[in-house]
């Protein structure tokens, strides 16, 4: 069937032959039936092309629970299975998951293809970790099951892989045992950046950490923002509250975020946490996951969707290197309202996984062509740092960047060739990158 | 501990409820034709807590199989709670219009077949003065439209059928239960452009089912707010509606 798709960010949007497999059986007829190159797409939760290409291959319907080992707490379920889903059938059973991105609307599969972090990437590491092993269907029919001790070298290509190794059919995953679903969350509102870096720095114990930033304070107040800390609960109340999330119902006007506007919600968003100090109780929903709680928001952003930017700076780059990035970006005038900060911990062997230790920020910025320019400028300026951009978010990198972003993107492509990838797996992001 | 039967057990909707369904060690009969899928349906409700799931593949425009496989499911099952029939396909409308064969497939699978089975369900259930069947309907079954009249008309003569069967039924203390979704995002839909403000996700009509299986419930629309718009498209004179194109 042919449809219009998009990324999260809304932009860009293509037409695309779209399929939707059931079975693995299915699967395998599709690849040799269909028109490559192909790529595997969950929920579409990444912002930019990365699940975008003339044939998609929708894989939510392999969405069932296989296994579930109550002791040792093991999951094995298929790939397409939402992180949302998945939490509804583990936290009543005192589970949680090791890793979790800022959204649970994202399929098992796209969390391993993104390798996604979370707010705890300093203690716990990337999603990929949790993985004890999965089944990937490769481009000549063959299903292998690969893990960090089989096939390791497909194995560390298709974690932050981006889809590009293969159809992630089903996973077995270690998860977290949790006495409670409830998070106890500490707020700190910081004056600066250099503050909410202390603050950062000083709280490294926390279990979970992540900062908002506003992105158009000027001056004295450059990097203003506020900390969110976190911990897991130990009041043994295990719940999933099933209250409906408001919703954006359609696409917003293009004026409606305007700098002017955004730095009134800034301001407010700022002061209202000032006040507090005091540690609250949460569920998990509105902790792990502030923006599912307004379905669509990225309809706010207007018909031209918005880029999201996303870098990470090694901590030898130091506070010197986020705030010249920081400046520009104020200077340039085109802030979001979303910027968050996070530290991440060491890079793991994966080829293509986004975190390496030191701080990333991501950023929302509504599509504009002088966007487009502003970030070849932060391109030049994260690359100059020894930095790189996340695969996940990215919608224009060009494929220098990435590549010195990503220095084992040779070693990738090698094990795409050899897993039987080259020229049967691609996105137009994959295009755009320069891989095969 | 429930009996439960499903027909149609792969349908997007129909393994949605049947996830709600599997707590309590609640006992499965699964039927679908995709065998390879229905194992995994199995796999899936006995993760999530049922007992025994035992699986049937089957076309269902097989009639000369509905006897047995209603007496295979009692032998089974022992006897059925619930009997939950959710096959159904979507047809093509314009290639209905121009081939009378391809209308067929569509009043076969889902009028004929879901009433042949209906037929010894309903015998059955009231021989043993228990159990509670649920039909997928259609509000496309209120008024055929010109934009989809065939597969309209299949789900308005299951409409009509489960109406009288249920006043049989009522004497024999045994229920039924017209389900009528509006435009649902399940794999069946998934091909067309539908007004994304009116399209529910299943989760939300597999709690609407299991709240009407519940209550006992003769008839609901899900999501609600397709009872009103379905009213209003009723009240419409037909020298106003035969204008219309949708």
């Amino acid at each position: 069937m042919m449809k219009s798709i998009h990324g999260w960010g809304r932009y860009p949007c293509v037409d695309a032959t779209l399929a939707l497999p059931r079975t693995l059986s299915h699967c395998q007829d599709l690849l040799r039936d269909i028109r490559h190159p192909l790529i595997p797409r969950g929920l579409g939760r990444s912002y930019g092309d990365s699940a975008l290409a003339n044939t998609v291959v929708d894989t939510t319907a392999i969405n069932y629970l296989l296994a579930f080992d109550e002791q040792r707490g093991t999951l094995t379920c298929g790939a397409g299975i939402s992180l949302d889903a998945l939490l509804q059938f583990i936290v009543p059973r005192g589970w949680f998951l090791p890793v979790t991105p800022g959204t649970r609307y994202v399929t098992v599969g796209g969390a391993i293809a993104s390798d996604v972090h979370g707010k705890n990437h300093h203690h716990a590491g990337s999603f990929s970790q949790y993985i004890l092993s999965m089944e990937l269907l490769l481009g000549n029919g063959e299903l292998l099951t690969i893990s960090s001790q089989q096939y390791t070298d497909l194995f560390r290509a298709t974690c932050g892989g981006m889809g590009l190794t293969g159809i992630i059919l089903s996973v077995q995953l270690k998860l977290m045992r949790v006495s409670s679903s409830n998070v106890l969350q500490r707020t700190i509102a910081c004056s600066c950046l250099e503050n909410l870096v202390e603050h950062i720095e000083m709280s490294k114990d926390s279990q979970y950490s992540v900062a908002w930033i506003d992105c158009l304070a000027k001056g004295a107040k450059l990097g203003r923002g506020i900390l969110t800390l976190g911990e897991h609960a130990e009041d043994g109340l295990l719940h999933v509250s099933s209250s409906r999330a408001h919703s954006i119902p359609m696409v917003m006007p293009n004026y409606l975020l305007h700098p002017l506007s955004i730095r009134l919600f800034n301001q407010y968003y700022y002061h209202k946490a000032s006040g507090t100090r005091c540690q609250k109780k949460k569920a998990y929903q509105p902790f792990f996951y502030p923006l599912d709680g307004l379905q669509h928001w990225n309809r706010l952003y207007g018909r031209q969707g918005f880029l999201q930017y996303q870098f990470v700076l090694p901590k030898a780059a130091g506070i010197e290197g986020l705030k010249s990035i920081l400046s520009t970006i104020v200077s340039s005038g085109k802030g979001s309202f979303l910027a968050v900060l996070k530290l991440l911990g060491q890079a793991n062997t994966n080829f293509l996984s986004f975190p390496q230790e030191g701080y990333t920020l991501a950023l929302d910025f509504k599509y504009s062509p002088a966007v487009l320019t502003l970030l070849s400028e932060l391109d030049k300026m994260v690359i100059a740092y020894k930095g790189r951009i996340y695969l996940t978010k990215d919608a224009r990198m060009d494929a220098e960047v990435f590549q010195q972003g990503y220095p084992n993107w040779q070693a990738f492509e090698e094990v795409r060739r050899r897993y039987h990838a080259s020229g049967i797996f691609g996105s137009y992001q994959s295009q755009r990158l320069g891989l095969s | 501990m429930k009996n439960i039967l499903i027909i149609g057990a792969t349908s997007t909707i129909a393994e949605a409820v049947a996830k709600l369904w599997a707590v309590e060690g609640n006992a499965f009969y699964l039927v679908a034709r995709n065998e390879e899928r229905l194992s995994k349906v199995a796999a899936d409700l006995r993760v999530r807590g049922a007992g025994e799931v035992k699986i049937r593949s089957l076309d269902l425009n097989d009639f000369s199989q509905h006897i047995p496989l209603v007496e295979d499911a009692y032998t089974s099952l022992g006897n059925i709670d619930i009997a939950f029939i959710a096959h159904g396909i979507l047809g093509e409308q314009q290639s209905g219009e121009r081939d009378f064969q391809e209308a067929l497939e569509t009043f076969n699978t889902n009028a004929l077949s879901v009433i042949s089975l209906l037929t010894y369900l309903a015998n059955a259930m009231i021989e043993r003065r228990h159990g509670t069947i649920a039909v997928i309907g259609s509000v496309a079954g209120d008024r055929g439209r010109m934009s989809n009249y065939i597969y309209g008309a299949s789900k308005a003569m299951l409409e009509a059928f489960c109406s009288g069967l249920r006043a049989r039924l009522c004497k024999h203390q045994v229920h039924l239960l017209l389900i009528k979704p509006g435009f649902v995002a399940t794999t069946m839909t998934a091909h067309l452009k539908l007004p994304p403000l009116l399209v529910a996700s299943v989760d939300r009509v597999a709690k609407d089912i299991d709240a009407a299986v519940a209550k006992k419930k003769d008839q609901i629309y899900t999501p609600k707010f397709w009872a009103v718009i379905m009213f209003l498209m009723r009240c419409l004179p037909t020298r106003l509606f035969k204008k219309l194109s949708i």
